[in-house]
Formats: structure tokens, sequence, C-alpha cells
């Protein structure tokens, strides 16, 4: 099994600096090109940002550290101190941006409300108009789980889900995904940032940055099979997935290690940070071995162990796919 | 994905009436499992009952819905249940094929934190969730907070709904 790549302060100032020139000699739509066309000359950035604090004694959540946190991951990915001008990096500021979060878990494992607003914040200080972002997932259930409400007043932060907007008629295939693609993806945003929340998973293993994608199309049970290998790594090869969504900024302040993906509290733990990067499989890599780590911690077996290997990383790495690096040795990952 | 208020008998019949097909001898009985608001002292029932058969299973669990139709799930109903205003949590009813398929996803991941607990014909606890059967029904009760009195209220909330079954 692959460890954790991990780096000392100097390699994250160095890495800091090495991103802020990748991002700052790329236009703001061509990021993940640029990661996945020099994947062999680039390594691919992967942040773990952590504050023990970041619960309180009662186990709620601190909604100021959150946004610091935030701050901290975005700051450390782009090498920008200012979060402004971080956030003016990394998204197109005169475009619709999507934020997929994930709600299927319900109110007790659920992209948390706390980070869905630090994000809504920082994007309209950048200058993307409240009308402009759209926080979505599969249906108002989902939405109200991460204690979200629906709005369609494009005067403010829209929020809504694919339930409102329908799915587009026409399928779209790669590999075993033959699948109808939300509208809010195809014809509201320019850009998708993905808020998944970290979950052990009974089939797939694990459910972090691509396994988020399950709740763009319209029948995502029939890409369940062999463990959700390879329909994960195939989903995400639809151009319009692979496109748009550019970035991740998984919720990892909350977490279940085991009896996924539904809210199993006798496994809840809270690790306590965020796990930034736009290299969705290296995103991916790096969740499933922090869920591994604790998953060890507490004397269960590992995902191989349990004979859940999360295989759709891999295979979301492979030539025919493309999509990223599993590779610690091509993962520069920053913990700070 | 059915949701009903108090239409509950007439749907949980077709419901069941159509998971049933193809068993032959099958005879579910249609109950409402669901205890009214304050029918289980302090807990309020929040919001409507959800129904949904095997098929449609991932609609509200995703990936676990494999786990529950290999044991032999017919239909699953759910409901939200507030305690005394604060505690939030749901109640999930599982009706099996059988017994047999019951006792499979209770004992499926249990771990050395459950406490046995003397609700239907077994049942397990932790901190804050309570996981029962009786007969082919097995009920998952799961709080979205852990609170001094969560355990004891989940508890009454079991008997209430073991009650019904």
């Amino acid at each position: 099994m692959r460890g954790i790549n991990m780096k000392n302060r100097r390699d994250f100032l160095k890495g800091a600096a090495t991103g802020a020139v990748l991002l700052g000699s790329q236009s703001k739509l061509g990021l993940a090109a640029a990661v996945a066309g020099h994947a062999d000359a680039v390594k691919s950035k992967v942040v773990v940002a952590r504050d023990a604090a970041l619960h309180n004694a009662s186990g709620q959540l601190d909604d100021k550290r959150v946004i610091e946190l935030l701050d901290r991951a975005i700051a450390s990915y782009t090498g920008h101190n200012n979060p402004i001008e971080s956030w003016k990096h990394l998204v197109p500021t005169d475009k619709v941006i999507g934020l997929k979060v994930n709600g299927l878990g319900g109110k007790g494992i659920s992209t948390h409300l706390a980070l869905v607003l630090a994000v809504c914040e920082r994007l309209q200080q950048a200058g993307v108009k409240p009308g402009n972002i759209i926080v979505w997932d599969r249906n108002a259930r989902d939405i109200e789980a991460c204690g979200l409400t629906i709005n369609t007043d494009s005067s403010k932060v829209r929020v809504f889900g694919s339930d409102v907007a329908g799915y587009e008629d026409q399928k779209e295939t790669w590999g075993k995904a033959s699948i109808k693609l939300s509208k809010i993806l195809t014809q509201e945003c320019a850009m998708v940032i993905g808020l998944p929340i970290l979950k052990d998973h009974s089939m797939a293993g694990v459910t972090f940055a691509m396994k988020n994608m399950y709740g763009v199309v319209d029948k995502p049970q029939d890409l369940h099979g062999g463990n959700c290998n390879p329909g994960v790594a195939d989903l995400n090869c639809i151009p319009a997935i692979r496109e748009k969504v550019r970035f991740t900024i998984g919720d990892a302040m909350s977490s279940v290690y085991n009896g996924g993906p539904g809210f199993r509290p006798e496994f809840l733990w809270q690790p306590n940070a965020l796990i930034v990067g736009e290299d969705r499989v290296a995103v991916d890599h790096t969740a499933w071995q922090i869920l591994d780590k604790k998953r060890v911690e507490v004397g269960m077996p590992t995902f191989e162990g349990a004979n859940r290997l999360p295989r759709y990383i891999a295979t979301a790495a492979d030539a025919a796919h493309g999509l990223g690096t599993d590779d610690p040795n091509r993962i520069h990952l920053m913990e700070v | 994905m059915i949701c009903v208020s108090k239409k509950w008998n007439l749907t949980i019949a077709a419901v069941v009436l159509f998971a049933g097909v193809g068993v032959p001898g099958c005879k579910k009985k249609a109950v409402n499992p669901f205890p009214d608001s304050n029918a289980v002292s302090g807990w309020q029932k929040a919001g409507d009952t959800r129904i949904f058969a095997a098929k449609d299973l991932w609609q509200y669990i995703d990936g676990d819905a494999e786990q529950y139709i290999s044991a032999g799930v017919l239909s699953t109903s759910t409901s939200d249940y507030k305690f005394q205003g604060q505690l939030e949590a749901v109640v999930d009813v599982y009706t099996m094929g059988d017994a047999t398929g019951a006792s499979k996803i209770l004992t499926a991941g249990q771990t050395k934190e459950a406490t046995t607990v003397q609700v239907g014909d077994a049942g397990i606890s932790y901190a804050q969730s309570i996981v029962f059967r009786k007969g082919a029904t097995l009920v998952r009760i799961v709080a979205y907070e852990s609170t001094p009195g969560a355990p004891q209220a989940l508890l009454a909330l079991a008997h209430g709904v073991e009650a019904k079954l």
C-alpha cells in the first residue's frame, strides 16, 4: 500500500512558490488541463489543512475557524497570502461558478454549511456576483441536509438541485458510463468546485472528489457495479465533468471511517481538515490514505483488508483515463 | 420514492404489494411503524414519511442500498423526529423478506462498543443510535448529535416503534 508523501515546512514553502508560478502562468480555466498536460513535469499539488480546534468542546464547528482554515488551505495552494487574490487566481470571476456539495448522508454527514458559506463569501469578495454562484446537489433533500435553503432568486447566491433544473435529454457515454447530466452542470456553470465530504463507502471503499460526481447524473445506481470501478473513473471522463469540475475543496472536518456512505455515528470522527487540489485523483488518493490510517488506528482492517480497495482511483490514473495521478512520488502533498 | 402523511395505509400497502410480486405466499401486513407526535414522550414527528421500494433505495442511501438488497429488503420507510425540540433523529424501517435478512443487517458492522438492548427480538445501541429487529423488520434510529440524554430518549422511541410493528 502506498503511504502519504509527507512534506516539511521548507518543502511546503518551496511548493507554494512553485504553485504560484504554475497558477500564474495559466489561464483561469486551464488549470486542470495544465496539470494533466504536464503530468510528467509537474507534481500534482494537494493541500491538507488542519485545525485541531475546529470543533468546540460540545462538538460544534467554529465558523470563524472554518473560514480561517479555508484561507490557509487556499493560500498554501496558490502561494498568495491574500485570500481574495488567491481566489482571483482560481476562478473566472465573471462566470457562473457551481459548488457541488454532497448531502446524501443526511444531516449527520453532509458538506458542512460553514464551509459552503465561507467559499461563497470568498468568491463574492473576489468579484463573483452572488447570482453567479450556484450551490447544488441532486435534490432539495440533499441540499437541506447541508443546512441550506433552496433559492432561485438570482440577486442572491442560488441554491437548488437537479430535481429543479432537470437532466439533459441526450445521454453522454464514456466507457461503461452512459448517463444523462444535470443541466446545472451543462447549461449553468462555467466551472464547478467540488465540495465533497470524506466518507467510507460500502462499495467504492472511499467516497470523496470523484465519487461526488455520482450526484451529477440521473441514474447513479447504474455506475455501482464492480465496486464502482470503472464507474467512477469513466464518469469523470465525461467531457463536461472532466473539463468543468476543476477544483476540489474537500470537507474532511468530519468523516465516517466505516459504515458509509450513510451517517453511522459510531464511526464518526473529526479529522478537522480540508483537502484541496485540482488533481481529483491525487485528492482522492490522499483522502483514501487518511481514512486507511484512521481505520488502522482503531484496529480495523484497511480497505484492502476489508476487500473494499478503492480501485477506481488507480483506474482514473491509468493511461486510458488520464484524470490525474495516484503515484505518491508525483503528488506534492502539503500538510499545513 | 413516495412521500406520505395521512394516506399511509394505502401507500404502504401498494409498496409492499409491489415489492412482494413474484414471492409466492408473501403476505405482509401493512403497518405504520412511526409513532405520532407525543405518542412517545418528548418526541415529535418532523415531516412526512418517505417510502422507497427496493429498486429505488439507492435514491436514499446510495451504495449502501446494495447490502440491504442482498439481504432481501422489500421496502424502506423513513421519517425524521425531534426530541424536546432539540435533538434531531431519523428512524429508518427496513421491511426485509424474512427474519434472516434482518438479522444479517443487524450484525453487519457491529462493533465492540455495541450494547445489547431489550427491544424487539434483538437490538444493539451506541451513544447516538439504536438498531433492532422484530421478525423481518429492521429498525435503525440515529440521532444527529450526542447528548447526555440521547441514549434514553432513543430507547424510548425505539420501544414506541416496536409497539407499532
